[in-house]
């Protein structure tokens, strides 16, 4: 008997169809928020609704960007994410480094310690993290979203770096050593090139994790100066009704790095899934 | 003297990173902890009061009431995106056309962020001309007149769930594969010698297989249907002017802790609120592990 024919439990054509049913409703919301944005704002809630947009208008896009100061959120997400990843990566690559090939005293501990804390709910430190930017200054500032987004990912990206750094042959790093190189420069020359893929897949993760964060962007902005996209989304919705075609542009407009990072990033985004189940 | 030397630039490379996790991880952990034990409005100075936060929480009907619905919330997501995810899975694991291509399409609501895909479907849920109503009144008839999904108290939490469930199902999903993906084939060759049907095999081989899997994503999205926070944030206070609207019928705890924390500045209660969710969490996740254990070994 041949595989092929095991694995056929079902029909092809039933199985075929329920995975194409399924990928509409996956894509069915996506498709009427790209409609919507093309669309005028008198055609923004028809009925029934239109996938085709009849008087299609790149309007939306025009205005979302130039009001309401979009490109200086835009590039606050810019500052706020790259500071974020580049500091929580290469934070946590010198930790994992660490953790992953040297006994020292206290170890366990520190370690154990960090555990812990990443065990905790992200929200449990929203309140006492609030209170300390407050008392620091960091209130209402793009340096504290920086400071808070490169701890919110440190942890995990120790972890994992730590995974890569300890599944490294040995014998690499004797070699450095019998050069006489310090931990610094085996973690520069030797380890660090060794670790790419593990390197690409937590930046990408706290890349994501920081361009996307939204609960102490908005607990600790008020200036609205210093919004950060996710939360400037928002400010289209207006209080005599939501602007959509203006929301969805808006959106797209901040959605776009992100998929282009997707698409051409997929494998690290499956081996990295795993990953992201903390981050709910 | 040399012992110091050789440590020395390890501590050198942990100082930084440890530096930063202290001030703004471990310190705000502990400081939180004592602050769940005291009154404090940011302007008075901290009065300690003892266990009354906590007390106060167990006599507070609107916590009871969040906390119901955060429960209610976590077992309709964590059950939705486990059937779906895993018969998405199940469909991806046979030999379609466009398999990496679906494949890539389930996950889109994964990498999407929570706000844009929470106005999305507060934008589908539309009362008057949202595409849910269009879709079940007009296409399919099995409503007769418009609902306000999310301003009735009624719909509100469940719509809201129905997002979760539909954001999570490609993440469930790609774990389920890789679980399926450790099933030998020779396993399911030598099943259907001996005449098992598919049912059977999916019972007694697939099924066995991916207990490790189910168990894992079981206190993952347990975990994470305790924190649903944005998608209740942005869809309540959009639709109904307040957060946890409407008539609190979407109010969890996190959303309570939040309005306690930020409206009503009463930080102490709001700290104590947050350490009981850590504590449901933990309690649930242990519970959870212990039951999977059990089963795994009658």
């Amino acid at each position: 008997m041949n595989v092929a024919r095991l694995r056929r439990r079902l029909p092809r054509w039933l199985v075929f169809s329920l995975a194409i049913g399924l990928a509409l409703v996956m894509l069915a919301p996506f498709a009427l928020m790209i409609s919507t944005a093309f669309k005028p704002h008198a055609y923004v809630l028809e009925i029934p609704p239109r996938l085709i947009p009849e008087a299609p208008t790149i309007d939306n896009f025009t205005e979302a960007w130039s009001s309401n100061n979009f490109g200086r959120y835009f590039l606050n997400s810019v500052i706020v994410t790259a500071f974020s990843t580049a500091g929580s990566v290469s934070l946590a690559a010198m930790l994992g480094f660490v953790f992953a090939r040297y006994e020292f005293p206290g170890r366990r501990l520190i370690f154990g310690a960090l555990l812990f804390t990443m065990m905790v709910p992200g929200l449990v430190l929203l309140i006492p993290q609030f209170v300390l930017a407050k008392n620091l200054g960091l209130l209402n500032s793009l340096l504290g979203l920086v400071v808070v987004y490169t701890v919110m990912n440190l942890g995990l990206n120790t972890f994992l770096l730590r995974g890569f750094f300890a599944a490294m042959p040995q014998e690499v790093f004797d070699a450095a050593e019998v050069d006489g190189a310090g931990p610094w420069r085996i973690l520069r020359s030797v380890a660090l090139p060794l670790a790419r893929p593990g390197l690409a897949t937590v930046t990408i993760f706290s890349f994501l994790a920081a361009w996307d964060e939204f609960t102490w962007a908005i607990v600790s902005l008020s200036d609205q100066q210093l919004y950060t996209l996710p939360i400037a989304i928002r400010l289209f919705q207006r209080a005599n009704g939501t602007e959509w075609g203006l929301v969805f542009a808006a959106s797209l407009i901040a959605l776009a790095p992100v998929l282009v990072v997707f698409v051409a990033l997929q494998r690290h985004f499956v081996s990295g899934a795993f990953m992201g189940a903390t981050k709910g | 003297m040399a012992r110091a030397r050789r440590f020395l630039p390890i501590y050198g490379l942990l100082l930084p990173g440890m530096l930063l996790y202290a001030t703004w991880a471990a310190y705000p952990l502990i400081s939180s902890f004592l602050l769940s034990f005291s009154e404090w409005n940011l302007t008075k100075p901290t009065v300690f009061i003892g266990l009354d936060n906590y007390v106060r929480a167990l006599g507070d009907p609107f916590f009871w009431r969040a906390l119901s619905s955060t429960v209610g919330y976590t077992i309709v997501t964590v059950v939705g995106q486990l059937i779906l995810g895993l018969g998405a899975a199940l469909l991806l694991n046979q030999r379609i056309p466009g398999r990496s291509v679906l494949r890539l399409i389930y996950y889109l609501p994964v990498v999407t962020s929570w706000v844009i895909v929470s106005l999305v479907f507060l934008y589908l849920y539309n009362g008057q001309a949202g595409a849910l109503n269009w879709l079940l009144r007009d296409v399919l008839g099995v409503i007769d007149k418009n609902v306000a999904w999310l301003a009735e108290p009624s719909t509100a939490l469940w719509a809201i769930a129905v997002l979760g469930i539909w954001k999570g199902i490609g993440w469930t999903m790609v774990v389920f594969l890789a679980g399926l993906q450790s099933v030998p084939d020779e396993l399911y060759e030598a099943a259907s010698m001996d005449g098992a049907g598919s049912w059977a095999r999916f019972r007694h081989i697939t099924v066995p297989f991916l207990r490790a899997t189910s168990t894992f994503l079981l206190v993952v999205l347990t975990i994470g249907g305790f924190n649903a926070f944005i998608s209740i944030f942005v869809m309540s206070s959009s639709a109904t002017g307040t957060v946890g609207g409407p008539l609190n019928s979407t109010d969890v705890v996190l959303t309570y802790m939040w309005k306690q924390a930020f409206t009503q500045i009463d930080l102490g209660y709001g700290a104590a609120l947050s350490f009981l969710l850590a504590g449901a969490i933990a309690a649930i996740s242990v519970v959870e592990l212990r039951l999977a254990r059990r089963q795994a070994s009658t």
